[in-house]
């Protein structure tokens, strides 16, 4: 399979043009995604590829987004629906919490909502407020709903595909940290990462660090800085349903963890993994779980937002505290 | 460049039956005897139906329970304009519409007493109970949508009250609706109450179906209690979706004679005077006075009917007693596919009852 060098908006753009070019019944909706191309250029060129039926400018309204696109999605089309931004996306959560997420379960089967949220996420980028935050959380909360975030070029096309070929709801968020901070090799035709899965980015003996998003990227930097240790990195990439066992191997090896994440941190995933890691894994510990994130105030504006954003250097602190314990 | 008027909107209001069972010539539907029978056949059942899920909810045999006492010719009438691979989309109240659909009375029941399972056979094209006022708006024009996307021509059909009118999501279904000239059909259904809000309280536009007109399409106010309103106005709203000639809001004027669910007490909210003058517009009663006028019903097809009624409601409800939803279902329709989270926890609760059956 051919490569190319892409960033993530690329590899996003191109994995919804493979998937629209093979299944007609997928198709793509929100503010500004047509003629504009989406404010971060993530859907340039699909208008003009497959026409403004399957490329739809819809009215600034992200409930009747969502809405619609469930309507959409349990008459046999499969949405993906965009949010502009994740600061936006409050208004989503009664149609995906009461609708979206359950219509399999309240109608027995009878039906399911085969639809994708896309929405940028997370800090950063010096935006305005609303701009900035990491809203997985709620989304997590959410029985019937997956969530998953990419990491990298090549996990956002193969996530991105899995998505829209799931037959139930997926909430995608990407880190728009990410979105042109990096490019790699993507293969230049389509695979699938599948969904539920965390991954292991490198080996380690001494220390577990779990992250997903924009934080992997602050936890590869972290590493730089505590060479002398050995510290296996794992990617969630899916948040709901979580791969709680690649957790739980590590962390019986290593016997050590360090949770990052940008969300606020009471009941962020990252209480959830204590508590897993509690039940499962708790007699192979050698030291206190520590969690770096958000604190639990709503994201600063730029003055002082990266007094609020976990870096490297608050995480490497991290790690030599529990790997000293 | 003087000051003028560029907008200028009506809406129309539509009655052809009223309350003395006296029929508007010009408009009175071609309909036959066999189909003028399965509307007043389906409107008691439906009243019936009603009566008999209150008595069982009095009885702690059922849940809360919202009925549809006095609104039979809203549901019934629209229902039947449709066609089966029409689209339907219901709030709550909508249980004559269900019955005119052939969901068969056993399964609604199994619902109302509290289980999802009741949707494991549910026939296609008629959507789940939407308990969230308006919500179920949105599903339907994007249902429509996907319709019009397909290039099939069937449209889609929503039920929602007055209060549900005052919600976002209602707003940009319309909004939607008009913007994608969706095949949708909006039946309003206003009752005159949203639990205690009376109607004048809920907006200050002089009629409902006028906030179609704000989307850019078409609003019609009619005689909510009149069958044959109901159903002419329904058919060609629907006639018009599948050519293409977009949505249609349908106003039916009706009123909710009962309380708005076994959970409130309606004396507390509105006059017995006012009910009373309702009574007087009943909708069962004036399709009966029409079909007895035109020589087609009498009190032994009357008594006949009710006999056989009562044996099917008796039959359905015993089915749906002896119904038992196996616990797996609770874990089983979450994902397409269980994730190992909830295996677990479907085996942590089987694993929990099996030791207490052991004690």
């Amino acid at each position: 399979m051919s490569l190319a060098k892409l960033n993530m908006v690329q590899a996003i753009n191109l994995a919804l043009h493979q998937e629209m070019e093979k299944d007609p019944t997928v198709l793509v909706m929100g503010e500004d995604v047509g003629v504009d191309g989406g404010v971060f250029r993530v859907t340039e060129g699909l208008i003009n590829k497959f026409g403004s039926d399957r490329v739809i400018d819809t009215p600034l309204a992200e409930s009747g987004i969502v809405g619609t696109a469930i309507g959409m999605a349990v008459s046999g089309l499969k949405p993906v629906a965009e949010i502009q931004f994740e600061g936006f996306s409050y208004m989503t959560i009664d149609q995906l919490a009461a609708h979206a997420s359950r219509i399999r379960y309240r109608s027995r089967g009878t039906y399911h909502c085969p639809l994708v949220i896309r929405a940028p996420y997370g800090g950063g980028v010096r935006a305005l407020e609303h701009h900035s935050e990491a809203v997985s959380t709620f989304y997590i909360h959410i029985p019937g709903l997956k969530v998953v975030i990419p990491s990298s070029p090549y996990d956002a096309k193969g996530l991105l595909i899995s998505s829209i070929r799931d037959p139930d709801p997926v909430f995608f968020f990407e880190p728009k940290k990410l979105y042109r901070a990096f490019k790699e090799e993507v293969p230049e035709g389509e695979y699938t990462i599948p969904l539920g899965t965390g991954k292991k980015l490198t080996e380690g003996e001494d220390l577990t660090l779990i992250a997903w998003g924009a934080m992997v990227r602050v936890c590869q930097e972290a590493m730089e800085q505590v060479k002398d240790l050995s510290v296996e990195l794992i990617d969630l990439r899916t948040l709901s349903p979580l791969d709680d066992g690649v957790i739980i191997d590590s962390v019986k090896k290593t016997g050590r963890a360090v949770i990052v994440h940008e969300e606020p941190r009471t009941l962020g995933l990252g209480a959830e993994i204590i508590a897993r890691i509690n039940e499962k894994a708790l007699l192979s510990l050698e030291a206190p779980v520590k969690r770096v994130t958000g604190f639990d105030i709503p994201v600063p504006l730029p003055k002082l937002e990266d007094y609020y954003l976990p870096d490297a250097a608050r995480v490497a602190d991290a790690i030599k505290e529990v790997a000293a314990f | 460049m003087p000051r003028q008027k560029i907008v200028d909107m009506s809406v129309d209001w539509l009655s052809i039956l009223d309350p003395e069972g006296n029929v508007d010539k010009n408009l009175e539907p071609d309909l036959d005897k066999g189909t003028l029978e399965k509307f007043y056949r389906t409107m008691v059942l439906t009243r019936m139906f009603d009566d008999k899920a209150l008595k069982l909810q009095r009885q702690g045999r059922m849940l809360t329970y919202g009925s549809s006492l006095g609104q039979e010719a809203t549901a019934v009438g629209s229902a039947f304009a449709m066609k089966p691979d029409d689209w339907f989309f219901p709030a709550f109240r909508e249980h004559g519409v269900q019955i005119a659909r052939g969901i068969p009375l056993k399964l609604l029941y199994i619902y109302w007493m509290g289980s999802e399972d009741a949707n494991l056979t549910l026939p296609q094209k008629n959507f789940t109970v939407a308990i969230p006022v308006s919500t179920q708006v949105l599903h339907a024009v994007g249902a429509a949508w996907a319709a019009k996307l397909q290039k099939q021509s069937t449209a889609s059909i929503v039920y929602f009250g007055d209060g549900a009118t005052s919600e976002g999501d209602f707003h940009e279904g319309m909004n939607f609706a008009g913007v994608f000239k969706t095949p949708t059909v909006f039946i309003c259904q206003n009752n005159q109450y949203a639990i205690s809000l009376p109607r004048e309280k809920q907006t200050a536009s002089k009629t409902l179906a006028q906030k179609a007109l704000a989307y850019g399409f078409e609003g019609i106010q009619v005689d909510g209690n009149d069958v044959l309103a109901v159903y002419s106005e329904t058919l060609a709203a629907l006639e018009k979706a599948r050519s293409g000639g977009g949505p249609t809001m349908i106003e039916c004027v009706t009123y909710r004679m009962g309380a708005h669910t076994t959970s409130d007490d309606p004396t507390k909210y509105r006059k017995a005077a006012e009910v009373e003058e309702w009574r007087k517009k009943d909708p069962i009663k004036r399709l009966r006075m029409y079909l007895e006028k035109k020589g087609i019903w009498d009190q032994g097809r009357e008594d006949t009917l009710i006999k056989e009624i009562t044996g099917e409601i008796e039959k359905a409800v015993e089915e749906a007693e002896s119904y038992k939803p196996p616990i797996e279902n609770m874990f089983k329709y979450v994902y397409a596919e269980m994730p190992q989270h909830l295996k677990e926890q479907m085996d942590e609760l089987q694993g929990f009852i099996s030791k207490k059956k052991g004690e």
